[in-house]
């Protein structure tokens, strides 16, 4: 097993670890804290694949900014321990044996294939602030331009959705 | 290398999109200056209807976009008529409604009109990133809607309902997205015409993708969100979601079967099933509910089925010589179908909206009894519309079946057929249980004596336009038939 592989492990084990503990968790902050874990160990993932840019903009804006609202989020809201009805605690025997089912079958059919991964041959061919600038502004502008206008809907309906009636 | 700067006609290919999105944010931006509900009605019908005529301007450019990312063909084209009228028959409706439920117009407006503007990106897109965007427009305006009436539990459970299951749907879609990239090494769906059709990763994206638009289209099994949130969301809106983003994202899973080969492969069955699946699902719910919008979502499920006949028609003609240009009628019938279905399901959304009176109170099929005798017009308008979702001759409906129908048949799918056939007598039994009610019930006695809703003239235009259209494409499919039955329609 070379080095790489051993570092790939540690850290895909570490998401998914991370991922777990973050539903089984039942306070907010914990799920909170649990998911920096698996946003730094994708951060590692990113730059074991020569993606140092994207690595660092995961924890800049990820494990930085978007935690940071999370945790003021659930401050504001001062959301306690989350509450179990006995239907939903129902319903996760069959979720849980369904996400099981899925994984499984996703596994073994990746596992069976042997085909090369196309995508992989490009890996770090685009990883340097100018690749991924030529990328964003211009090969894919339309769609990142198209971004803006995804984020001014998400704005509205936060503001439509939470603000207060006017009387 | 291509050029750095996208040309004027790239602009040209999208300029819907801008209009629509233009409109949207113009509307948010004089939303603090002006109390006027019907100021917004009349910038966002303007905005619309200006949108809708630029794709005559799209058609006039047509061609790869913004460095093969969009598409501008007689298939973008006549999707892009479509959300575009969509949108502008929503807005007429919606004007009274917003005045009746005293709710505020201009964000109602600007999100309608980013949705617009996220379905007219999926009509067009060419690659899978740039769907993604134009779905997630089109979702996320579409969540919020839902919940537009906030003094309402059952629209908030509407939108709730809608946005969780939805967003786990697009997780499914994305996860597919990578699944293909991984395999093929590229995003853009022509560039994946030379992909082995047998490469497990493939496949198993394919699959994904599947099942993230399934879910958008209310296919079963994932179709159980659909009579909740159809049920819940303001009745405008309840119009939007049958008829709009469900004709954009067939409009996508169209493309990418036309366009990627590997598609088409093995999907049969799988399609097959699916179809056979959301037919029964649909027609079986629709049978008890006595929700006039339960019964409606029901119905749209049941229709989605039908839809996806002609998606396994398309499989099995494009197995054959010549690939997926063979399956030229099965796409052509699909077309005419949304095109049918959407008029129909508008005009009916929009009757549904206008009788349900202050808080949407008259919805259950009771409050239709007698109704032939209190308002004969509003009546008769209805039982066209549910008599074209009936499949009957001389509408639209008719047609929209027969194509189906015919397709199926001509790729020996006789079975599916078969089944189709037995769902429409299913069918008929409850459009006709409301026709009845309508026409041969007495009313309760307080509906009797209750005085006539009243129609307002924008609510009227989009009945005629609605009902007209069926009519029309009932007794002259043609036109229509030879625009999208056209050898270019994907742009080749």
């Amino acid at each position: 097993m070379t080095a790489p592989l051993v570092v790939f492990f540690v850290l895909a084990a570490l998401a998914i670890l991370g991922a777990l503990s973050l539903i089984w968790q039942k306070h907010p902050i914990h799920s909170a804290l649990s998911l920096i874990v698996v946003m730094v160990a994708l951060a590692g993932l990113y730059l074991l694949m020569g993606a140092e840019f994207v690595a660092a903009v995961q924890i800049i804006v990820y494990s930085g900014a978007i935690m940071v609202l999370f945790v003021l989020v659930i401050m504001l809201l001062n959301a306690g321990i989350e509450e179990h009805t006995s239907i939903s605690k129902l319903a996760g025997v069959p979720g849980l044996l369904l996400v099981i089912a899925l994984a499984g079958f996703i596994a073994a059919t990746i596992a069976r294939s042997s085909e090369t991964v196309q995508a992989a041959m490009q890996t770090g061919a685009i990883s340097s602030t100018k690749g991924i600038s030529n990328m964003v502004f211009r090969d894919f502008v339309y769609p990142f331009e198209l971004t803006s206008f995804l984020i001014l809907v998400a704005i509205m309906g936060a503001l439509v959705l939470a603000q207060r009636e006017k009387s | 290398m291509n050029s750095a700067i996208p040309s004027l006609a790239d602009f040209y290919r999208v300029l819907p999109e801008l209009i629509w999105c233009a409109s949207g944010v113009f509307a948010m931006l004089l939303q603090p200056f002006v109390r006027s509900r019907s100021f917004f009605t009349g910038l966002a019908f303007l905005g619309a209807l200006a949108g809708t005529g630029a794709s005559f301007v799209a058609f006039r450019n047509p061609g790869l976009g913004f460095f093969g990312l969009v598409q501008s063909d007689a298939f973008s084209f006549f999707f892009h008529l479509l959300v575009g009228t969509v949108s502008v028959l929503v807005i007429l409706a919606a004007g009274p409604y917003l005045d009746r439920e005293r709710l505020p117009a201009a964000e109602f407006y600007a999100l309608l009109l980013f949705a617009t503007a996220g379905m007219g990106v999926l009509a067009s897109a060419q690659e899978l990133l740039t769907s993604f965007i134009g779905l997630e427009m089109s979702s996320i305006s579409s969540y919020i809607l839902a919940g537009y009436r906030r003094d309402s539990l059952k629209s908030s459970e509407s939108a709730m309902k809608y946005f969780l299951l939805g967003s786990f749907a697009t997780a499914f879609f994305l996860y597919g997205i990578a699944l293909v990239y991984g395999s093929t090494g590229t995003t853009m769906l022509d560039k994946m015409g030379n992909a082995d059709p047998a490469s497990t990763l493939l496949k198993l994206g394919l699959a994904m993708i599947l099942i993230g638009l399934g879910f958008k289209v209310a296919a079963a099994p994932f179709q159980i969100w659909t009579p909740d949130v159809y049920e819940g969301a303001p009745t405008p809106v309840t119009a939007l979601f049958s008829a709009g983003p469900k004709a954009a994202t067939f409009a996508l899973l169209l493309r990418i079967f036309a366009t990627v080969p590997a598609a088409t492969h093995f999907w049969f069955w799988a399609l097959w099933v699916l179809a056979v699946l959301t037919m029964f699902a649909g027609n079986l719910g629709a049978l008890v509910q006595t929700n006039i919008k339960r019964l409606l979502a029901y119905s749209s499920i049941a229709h989605a089925g039908y839809i996806l006949v002609a998606f396994a028609a398309v499989t099995a003609m494009a197995q054959g010589e010549g690939g997926s240009a063979n399956a030229a009628p099965a796409y052509a019938a699909v077309l005419f179908y949304l095109l049918s279905y959407a008029l129909v399901k508008l005009g009916a959304f929009t009757i549904v909206s206008q009788l349900g009176g202050t808080g949407e109170k008259n919805l259950s099929l009771d409050d239709y009894a007698g109704l032939s005798q209190r308002q004969p017009v509003v009546a008769a308008m209805l039982s066209i519309y549910l008599l074209s979702l009936l499949g009957l001759p001389v509408t639209a409906g008719f047609f929209g079946k027969f194509y189906i129908f015919k397709a199926a048949v001509n790729s020996n799918l006789i079975w599916l057929a078969v089944l189709m056939a037995i769902n429409s007598v299913i069918g008929a039994y409850y459009y006709l249980r409301v026709i009845v009610v309508m026409y041969m019930r007495e009313p309760s006695a307080e509906a009797a004596v209750a005085a006539p809703v009243s129609f307002p003239l924008p609510v009227n235009v989009v009945l005629a336009i609605t009902a007209i259209g069926t009519i029309l494409f009932g007794v002259l499919p043609n036109p229509v038939i030879n625009f999208i039955l056209q050898p270019t329609l994907f742009g080749r």
